[in-house]
């Protein structure tokens, strides 16, 4: 059995406890070992455009540094997903940086990007892959037309993400194949949701996020799938849209059989 | 004793405004062997020159040196004047004062300094010189001309009017390249195909014209005036010299559905095919990739059907080797593949098109008969979205750095003809800026404009998104009204940056051209030399030196014809002296130098010589052709024993300079 370290993050147990718990229940049906790290702490969210403050590295790096045992670290959570990537290939490309965080941890060796990051859509895609994960499935999704919604922060800035292409990915409809649904290419996919100004400028919010329930809807999805909890927040929250959102994990509890959901 | 003359140019106040000249010619006066130092306003003058000549004449001067422009300029100018006053050429040497002084430096002090340390190290130089004669090699009094569009047409059709023979490799079935596949020209709105076909139909029946379509230049051997090429005539599976073009097996094929690259895949072919109706050689040939009959062996039909049994199942691939005098460069461009703009939704929606698409799409041989629809659902477009420079000026890797150039106006000129034609849709354009210089083009531009109401629009287009209703929605920004666009598109045109074909880079190695790093040729001088390439014999016509328009590549390929047609009128040129050569007493044989030489010019003899003790041996050593050899002097780095030698930039002479600048 293959083991990584699964970092869930702190939306994971407060809002997201759904995302956390299928991903968890799959991967163990999947044969995939998850270990949570003791002791975690946030993933350093709010800082990543600040990339010349060593402070704003830490978070990140302790807890890349926790999955050096293991085969990788796996995140879920678009944003912490993208923190920690990001931090990860900065640091790499950065020597002066990484001694820098290496002396305010207080490490023996400097950390310069030996973990590497899967996000769970690349685990199922890169380490389990879709047609072993296809062949595993007891109850197929057939006839949902589903929505693949990548949102902002899942696939940019590709360069470090190193993911999908930005402007035309294919990682969620692929997996929506694999536990067989029929996915359903729109427009706003890979557009903001607007999740961020919700606080500030709630309408603007609800636009942006009516503009992607809009166009999936138009295009004759069923439900929409994503794998940000703010995204899924704010596009049920402020779209006034009535179609299902659901974490791409449920659906994939419910492919293999572990759930049942998407059905009301 | 050598007598050396020292001669320090002005060049107005190009080297004098940065270096104190009448101090560099004192201070070199009293150099080793410096018999006399002057300086002049402009050495490389009628009366510079004589003011050398005479010098050498009344000082009986066994070397020269000159302290002005880079060698690149005027060394010829010098050896001439040289030559004429009676000394040899190679004994002339130039101190570049200009380019690698004057020119960089701004404190006249540490410029004068450096002025002297070159002017020491060149007649350190000279003192080694040794006279050097040049030699001759014939010139073969045949032309290649590589790629048969517009440009290879052109120069080929120049080169045979001066009577001289002239090949043409094309890789594609037929002769035409990219022009053929265009609908109508900008400024003028002329047919394409009518103004192309009749040269296309001029080539193939001129009598020193042979074009080889169908066929790559597979290697490339020799030197100016004598090149031996190799090339590769791919398998058509049809016999070219029995096909009459009927185009009976192509309408019998029941291979149908095979993308038409010359309708830029928006239509089918069958697997035996004529690309279209002008094709020059009209003759068919075989798609191996989809032929039933060469994949499983199973269908034979064109066979059955091709009354002069011109179809061959077994036609391999022919090497043909021919000796060349010039070689004419004309690869062309093709627009670069969208596959990385996916926020114009190039790959997911179909009436999302490049503009060499929407040529054929608006062209009467083309997949509508010249009717403007949409490829999804074959209804005439009212609303149309042209967006320009997609990947060209682009500051990432994504695109190209550079202007394309032809695209402003090819756009203006599709916006005008469907506002000619179809005068009930609205066209918007989205630009960075216009770029229209050239005879007759801003006016073109403006008529666009201002006759036929086109929206240009100074911005770019952020995002296209292909709507539930079959509309696409094209996400804009207008910079000068400050404010975010919706349009609701049935149609968006992408102008695609254009960069040189992919078969250049390895014809460049082939030829032992530069090209710059995206890959266009790189000229001999961007102003002076402009179709020639750095390599002697070797010419540039059209795209493939950089993007341009029709009537600016046909001016280039004229001008590379002429420059070819100088080259073969004569009968022999004269060689480079300054190459290597072995010493093959110290040479060991260990193909060091073989190794190193790009151009194959070093070659393995076994030799006998006396040894010391009187015995004899015989040993393997080097020799240089010395009509091949370039003298880059790679050889003479990577010898461990010191045996190879270039003329005219010894090793000694070498150290000479170098002892001369850290002295």
């Amino acid at each position: 059995m293959q083991t990584f370290t699964y970092y869930p993050g702190c939306t994971l147990r407060t809002k997201a406890k759904d995302l956390d718990a299928y991903a968890r229940a799959s991967a163990e049906a999947l044969g995939i070992g998850l270990i949570e790290p003791e002791n975690w702490q946030c993933c350093g969210g709010a800082y990543t455009s600040a990339t010349n403050e060593p402070a704003t590295k830490l978070s990140a790096v302790r807890t890349l540094m926790a999955a050096k045992e293991t085969e990788g670290l796996v995140t879920v959570c678009s944003a912490c997903h993208n923190v920690i990537k990001q931090t990860n290939y900065d640091i790499s490309r950065n020597e002066a940086m990484a001694v820098k965080v290496q002396r305010y941890l207080e490490l023996d060796e400097a950390y310069t990007g030996e973990t590497k990051v899967y996000h769970y859509l690349e685990l199922l895609r890169d380490v389990v892959g879709f047609d072993n994960l296809k062949a595993k499935v007891v109850n197929p999704l057939k006839g949902k037309k589903i929505a693949a919604y990548y949102g902002c922060l899942l696939l940019r800035p590709s360069k470090a993400l190193a993911m999908d292409d930005p402007e035309n990915p294919s990682i969620m409809e692929d997996f929506i194949r694999a536990i067989g649904g029929t996915p359903v290419i729109y427009a706003q996919r890979n557009e903001c949701c607007g999740g961020y100004i919700t606080l500030e400028d709630k309408a603007q919010a609800a636009k942006r996020s009516n503009a992607v329930m809009s166009s999936a809807e138009s295009m004759g999805a069923d439900m929409i799938i994503t794998a940000c909890p703010l995204c899924l927040y704010n596009l049920k929250k402020n779209s006034g849209s009535s179609l299902p959102v659901y974490y791409f994990t449920e659906l994939l509890a419910e492919a293999l059989g572990l759930k049942e959901v998407g059905n009301e | 004793m050598q007598r050396i003359g020292v001669f320090v140019c002005h060049c107005g106040t190009n080297i004098a405004a940065t270096v104190d000249v009448k101090a560099v010619a004192e201070a070199l006066s009293h150099e080793p062997g410096v018999v006399v130092s002057q300086d002049y306003q402009y050495m490389c003058s009628e009366s510079g020159q004589e003011l050398v000549k005479n010098a050498i004449k009344e000082h009986g001067l066994t070397g020269v040196v000159i302290c002005s422009c880079s060698p690149r300029m005027h060394e010829n100018t010098f050896r001439k004047a040289a030559a004429s006053a009676g000394l040899n050429p190679y004994l002339v040497e130039i101190a570049n004062i200009r380019e690698q002084c004057s020119w960089i430096h701004k404190d006249i002090a540490s410029a004068t300094d450096k002025a002297i340390i070159l002017g020491k190290a060149a007649v350190a130089k000279v003192h080694l010189n040794a006279p050097l004669t040049a030699g001759e090699s014939p010139v073969v009094k045949r032309a290649l001309v590589i790629g048969g569009g517009i440009a290879g047409i052109q120069t080929a059709l120049d080169i045979a009017e001066a009577g001289f023979d002239v090949d043409i490799v094309e890789k594609e079935p037929t002769i035409g390249g990219k022009m053929a596949q265009i609908d109508k020209t900008f400024p003028t709105l002329d047919c394409a195909a009518c103004i192309l076909t009749p040269k296309m139909v001029e080539a193939s029946q001129n009598e020193h014209i042979t074009i080889h379509s169908f066929s790559e230049v597979s290697d490339v051997k020799g030197f100016v005036g004598n090149f031996t090429v190799t090339i590769k005539k791919k398998a058509r599976y049809v016999d070219e010299t029995k096909c009459t073009g009927c185009g009976l097996c192509t309408e019998k094929c029941p291979m149908k559905k095979v993308p038409n690259e010359f309708n830029m895949g928006l239509d089918n072919r069958t697997a035996v095919y004529i690309p279209f109706a002008q094709a020059v050689p009209k003759v068919a040939t075989i798609d191996p990739n989809y032929c039933m009959m060469l994949k499983n062996g199973k269908c034979g039909v064109c066979s059955k059907v091709c009354s002069v049994g011109a179809i061959d199942y077994k036609q391999t691939d022919k090497f043909i080797e021919q000796k060349y005098g010039a070689i004419v460069v004309a690869t062309g461009f093709n627009p670069i593949k969208l596959d990385k703009y996916d926020e114009f939704a190039y790959s997911c929606c179909p009436d999302v098109v490049t503009s060499l698409e929407l040529e054929r799409l608006m062209n009467a041989a083309g997949p509508n008969g010249g009717t403007l629809l949409r490829p999804s659902d074959k209804t005439h477009p009212h609303t149309i979205v042209f967006v320009q420079c997609v990947g060209s000026r682009c500051d990432d890797e994504k695109g190209k750095p550079y202007c394309s150039k032809i695209c402003c106006m090819y756009t203006a000129k599709h916006a005008m003809l469907i506002r000619e034609k179809y005068p009930d849709t609205e066209v918007y354009v989205f630009y960075i800026d216009v770029r229209t210089p050239g005879k007759n083009f801003d006016e073109f531009y403006r008529r666009a404009v201002e006759q036929y109401n086109v929206h240009y629009i100074k911005g770019m287009v952020g995002k296209v998104t292909p709507k539930a209703d079959g509309k696409i929605d094209v996400q804009a920004s207008d910079l000068l009204a400050n404010e975010q666009l919706h349009i609701n598109a049935d149609m968006v045109v992408l102008a695609a940056a254009i960069e040189p074909d992919k078969t250049a880079r390895p014809l460049a190695t082939m030829l032992t051209t530069q090209m710059d790093t995206n890959d266009f040729f790189t000229e001999a001088h961007p102003k002076l030399r402009p179709v020639e390439s750095a390599t002697a014999g070797i010419f540039l016509s059209g795209a493939c030196q950089g993007p341009k328009d029709i009537p600016e590549t046909v001016a280039q390929a004229s001008a590379a014809a002429a420059k070819a047609i100088g080259l073969l009128c004569k009968n022999s040129i004269t060689c480079n002296p300054c190459v290597a050569h072995s010493d093959e007493l110290m040479c060991n044989g260990c193909s060091a130098c073989e190794k190193v030489c790009p151009y194959g010019a070093i070659t393995y003899q076994d030799k006998e010589f006396r040894m010391p003790d009187r015995s004899t041996a015989i040993r393997r050593v080097a020799s240089v052709n010395p009509a091949v050899c370039q003298g880059c002097g790679a050889c003479t780095v990577a010898c461990p024993s010191g045996a190879m030698d270039l003329n005219g930039f010894s090793n000694s002479q070498i150290m000479a300079e170098v002892d001369a600048i850290c002295k």
